[in-house]
């Protein structure tokens, strides 16, 4: 079998995973998406497997791994939005901006001092 | 002998960190109201005794054994020309700082009645205490730089004392006058002493007055003007004299001490001092010989039509140091040094007088006295040997000692060059001139100052006179009870009067200040002439200020001759108007510009802050592209 | 063109196809079904590069477990059933653009790297027993580490969404609100 078609297809899957954890606003949306990038590593790693015949199955073993964690990502993943979700009561990503700098800054400085005009005058 | 003298300055110096220190905690310690038990008044009184005595025994020696004794202290290294720390002691210095010590002590005792109650006290004795250290080290000093660091320490005390009542915005503004016109002066002072120790290559002045033959004639001129500068803003001599009339906002004794025995004096005493330097320059002392005539002549008019009885002795206190800047100018310098201590006593003996008039009558001026005769014995016999000294009545003190500079100025303009140098004020490097004998000044300027002296005589005996009689007869012109002051005040006052009427004798000792039957009668007749002009217009009307004799040009003489206003207009306002520019120049030019880099550098920073959005998808997505576009590069540019 | 790889290309059709509707469609449980059905062809396609026992794992593990942990999401987060206009952000053509640009990075890579690679396939290479024997001898140390993280993970999920354990400053803020 061609080497050509899993990678490609591990290629496009994951470039829609990008698309989807850039563009979706909902945050289990973007979970998805992430699980979509992690299943095209994981068809990358089970076709090189498979093309190196590797004797101690390490491609394979490290996509069950790979599961295992995506699994364990995922429950933990849901719990933190889940979080997000009680104390702010929705989960858009892009609404989530605790982060941004603040515009409480001191702004435009002082106004110029007094004009020199008003300058006491020494009398002579 | 040296650690005596340096003994007498240590002393007052001391005693102004420990006024200043622990004055007011010394006297909650005695816990007395009696002077004795004064804690700031003892700190100040009994050092300047001690150094009096010190001086007194110093004065002794010297007068007992005439020479010099110079000794060094510590050597500063500087790399070029070394700094010796030393003093010198010989006749000028030891008799100058026995009249110092005395005027410093009578001001003392005085301030302690004068200054009762007052919130500063303690601060304003330690100055005193200071000025005087630093008015010892200028008479005592053995190189040029410690005389200068003396010179300087004068100049920032008279600050803080003219300016001890600060509270009135008049008292600060005259202290920052006579700060900064005497700071102009002491510029030119600074540069002279830098000119003349880098020619001499050392600035001891001993060593320079040796050396003053081998420089050349162009540096000698330049470094006897510079320094000439220095000692007119110091001797408040035309055209820096403006501030000592203003300078009067201080208290009285201030006056006495710094107005008329010890900073003033200091400028003509350096010339003394350096007398080998200006004897070889002959355009520099034809410069004195101007600007002492010019200041002596028109501070006595200015005298004559003041309506403030401190103005008028001020004016005098110009007079009479161009006086003896007129002696120093045609070579009488042991005339100069003699009316400069006879001038120390009775100015002194003045101002201290005055101080006791105006605490009996609430007021300075001229026109609120009058009738303090009666009531008032002690301070009017002894203000009237003050004035008898300063109008020049035998046989008082200034009678001499102007008699000898009118004879010097006489012998100057009749004979041409100057007199020969010797006696008790003189000392050695005089006699090792190029010439053989001091050249004198030209004989236009010699004639000059013979002149002016001469009108100076019969001026100051008239203004002289008129505040005299002003203060003293005719009827009261105020609502006040004529009794003397505290008792210290008068004593102190009487104890002045002493030297103010006898100092004049010691001058029969020498033989070039013995009185001369010519210039003597001259002088006394026109004391005579100014005197009695002035008594016969008060005659006419003794309610009356004589000076309104005087027309339309009284307020002229009244306001200075316009001094201070054509300063204002030639140097205030300029300068104002030049700061004012400078002051729009850095708003709009130099700030504007940091200011206009701040914004630039914010509205930048304001559009770097835009991606700074806090949402991470943005983030990741800026991440990403780069991570893309790395990646893209690597591969095509494999 | 081999009888495995139109199989393959079908499969990854599908895999693609369905991906690109999970990342589009405007509605939430739809995107979790597109995603079984994404998942469910990337298992075929294991099966067939031979590798039996991750197909079925993946089955298993993502089909059954990680959907269905993905709807509870949805349902606890009270997300609509139907339509919703705004699961798209402003950033949707951006990213796009990089989404692109990544694609034909990695595809000009892959295609570039691996024109004339061929992979010989032999059944038998991802059988339970090759694997398992695999795991437990040579990767057994991994696996048991692991499961720790396993465990920790889900430990930290329970006190993330359990509101009664949290830290004691969250609990007192609590209390006072």
């Amino acid at each position: 079998m061609h080497l050509a078609y899993p990678t490609v297809v591990a290629a496009l899957l994951f470039s829609v995973g990008v698309y989807g954890v850039l563009a979706r606003r909902n945050a289990i949306l973007v979970l998805m998406s992430v699980e979509l990038m992690l299943n095209a590593v994981n068809l990358n790693l089970v076709t090189f497997d498979m093309r190196f015949r590797d004797r101690l199955h390490g491609g394979q073993v490290l996509t069950l791994f790979t599961i295992v964690i995506a699994a364990a990502e995922v429950g933990l993943g849901l719990a933190i939005v889940l979080l997000v979700y009680r104390n702010r009561q929705n989960v858009d990503i892009d609404r989530l901006r605790s982060l941004a700098e603040s515009d409480d800054a001191p702004d435009e400085e002082t106004e110029p001092g007094p004009e020199p005009e008003t300058v006491e005058r020494a009398a002579p | 002998m040296i650690w005596l003298a340096s003994l007498a300055i240590l002393l007052p110096f001391l005693a102004a960190f420990g006024g200043m220190l622990g004055g007011p905690s010394l006297g909650r310690l005695l816990g007395g109201r009696s002077a004795l038990r004064d804690g700031p008044a003892l700190i100040a009184c009994a050092p300047v005794a001690v150094s009096l005595v010190l001086a007194a025994v110093v004065a002794f020696v010297v007068w007992q054994d005439p020479g010099e004794r110079t000794g060094t202290l510590t050597v500063i290294d500087t790399g070029s020309v070394p700094i010796r720390v030393g003093l010198q002691v010989d006749g000028l210095s030891a008799v100058v700082a026995l009249m110092v010590c005395c005027v410093a002590l009578a001001v003392q005792v005085y301030s302690v009645a004068y200054m009762d109650g007052d919130r500063r006290y303690s601060s304003y004795a330690a100055f005193i205490s200071l000025f005087t250290a630093a008015m010892l080290l200028v008479v005592f000093a053995g190189d040029l730089l410690v005389l200068y660091a003396g010179w300087e320490v004068m100049g920032i005390c008279s600050y803080f004392l003219i300016g001890h009542r600060w509270e009135e915005r008049a008292n600060s503004r005259a202290a920052v006058k006579a700060f900064l016109v005497t700071r102009l002066g002491d510029a030119g002072f600074l540069i002279g002493i830098i000119v003349l120790g880098l020619g001499a290559r050392t600035f001891e002045i001993h060593g320079v007055l040796s050396r003053v033959w081998t420089m050349p004639d162009a540096t000698l001129t330049a470094a006897a003007l510079l320094l000439l500068a220095g000692v007119a803003g110091k001797s408040a001599q035309f055209p820096l004299h403006t501030w000592l009339p203003d300078a009067m906002a201080g208290p009285t004794p201030i006056s006495a001490l710094i107005h008329a025995a010890t900073m003033v004096a200091a400028g003509m005493y350096v010339v003394a001092r350096l007398y080998g330097v200006f004897a070889a320059a002959p355009g520099a002392l034809a410069v004195l010989g101007v600007v002492a005539v010019v200041s002596m002549v028109g501070a006595a008019l200015a005298a004559l039509a003041q309506d403030d009885l401190k103005r008028v002795l001020a004016y005098s206190t110009i007079s009479q140091l161009a006086v003896m800047g007129a002696a120093l100018a045609v070579g009488a310098k042991s005339a100069a040094v003699f009316h400069l201590l006879a001038h120390g006593a009775f100015k002194a003996l003045l101002f201290l007088a005055a101080g006791c008039v105006i605490a009996t009558t609430g007021s300075a001026l001229l026109a609120n006295h009058g009738g303090l005769r009666r009531g008032m014995p002690v301070t009017f016999w002894s203000m009237t040997a003050g004035f008898a000294a300063l109008a020049g009545v035998p046989p008082f003190s200034g009678w001499f000692s102007k008699d000898s500079v009118i004879e010097a100025a006489q012998h100057a303009a009749l004979h041409g060059g100057g007199t020969t140098e010797a006696g008790w004020f003189a000392y050695a490097p005089l006699n090792s001139t190029r010439h053989g004998e001091i050249t004198g000044p030209p004989g236009g300027v010699a004639w000059l100052v013979y002149l002016g002296l001469l009108l100076t005589v019969a001026l100051t005996a008239a203004y002289a006179m008129r505040a005299w009689l002003m203060v003293f007869f005719g009827e009261p012109r105020g609502t006040y009870e004529i009794r003397e002051p505290s008792r210290i005040m008068t004593w102190t006052v009487a104890a002045l009067a002493v030297p103010a009427a006898v100092l004049g004798f010691f001058g029969l000792g020498a033989s070039e200040l013995r009185p001369h039957p010519g210039p003597a009668l001259l002088g006394i007749g026109l004391a005579i002439l100014g005197a009695g002009t002035v008594f016969l217009v008060w005659n006419r009307d003794p309610a009356s200020d004589p000076a309104a004799g005087l027309g339309p040009v009284r307020r002229v003489f009244a306001r200075g001759f316009y001094v201070d206003e054509l300063y204002a207009m030639a140097i205030v306002r300029p300068v104002q108007a030049l700061a004012r520019g400078v002051v729009r120049f850095d708003r709009r030019g130099v700030d504007a510009a940091v200011v206009a880099s701040g914004r630039g550098a914010r509205r930048l920073g304001g559009l770097l802050r835009i991606p700074q959005n806090g949402n991470p998808q943005t983030y990741l997505t800026g991440l990403l592209a780069g991570v893309v576009a790395i990646t893209a590069l690597a591969v095509i540019f494999r | 063109m081999s009888g495995q790889e139109i199989v393959f290309t079908l499969l990854g059709v599908v895999a693609v196809g369905s991906g690109i509707m999970v990342v589009t469609t405007r509605r939430l449980v739809h995107a979790a079904l597109w995603l079984v059905l994404s998942f469910g062809a990337l298992a075929g396609g294991y099966l067939v590069l031979t590798a039996e026992f991750v197909a079925w794992v993946q089955v298993l593990i993502y089909v059954g477990a990680v959907v269905v942990l993905l709807l509870f999401g949805i349902m606890l987060t009270r997300a609509p059933i139907g339509d919703s206009a705004d699961l798209d952000s402003g950033n949707r053509w951006a990213a796009a653009a990089v989404a692109a640009a990544t694609a034909a990075v990695l595809v000009t890579v892959m295609v570039m790297g691996f024109r004339n690679e061929r992979m010989p396939l032999r059944a038998g290479g991802g059988s339970a027993s090759a694997l398992g024997g695999s795991v437990f001898r040579t990767w057994v140390l991994p696996f048991e580490v692991l499961s720790v993280l396993l465990l920790a993970s889900l430990v930290g999920a329970i006190v993330l969404s359990r509101t009664d354990i949290g830290s004691r400053v969250a609990g007192r803020r609590k209390g006072r609100g």
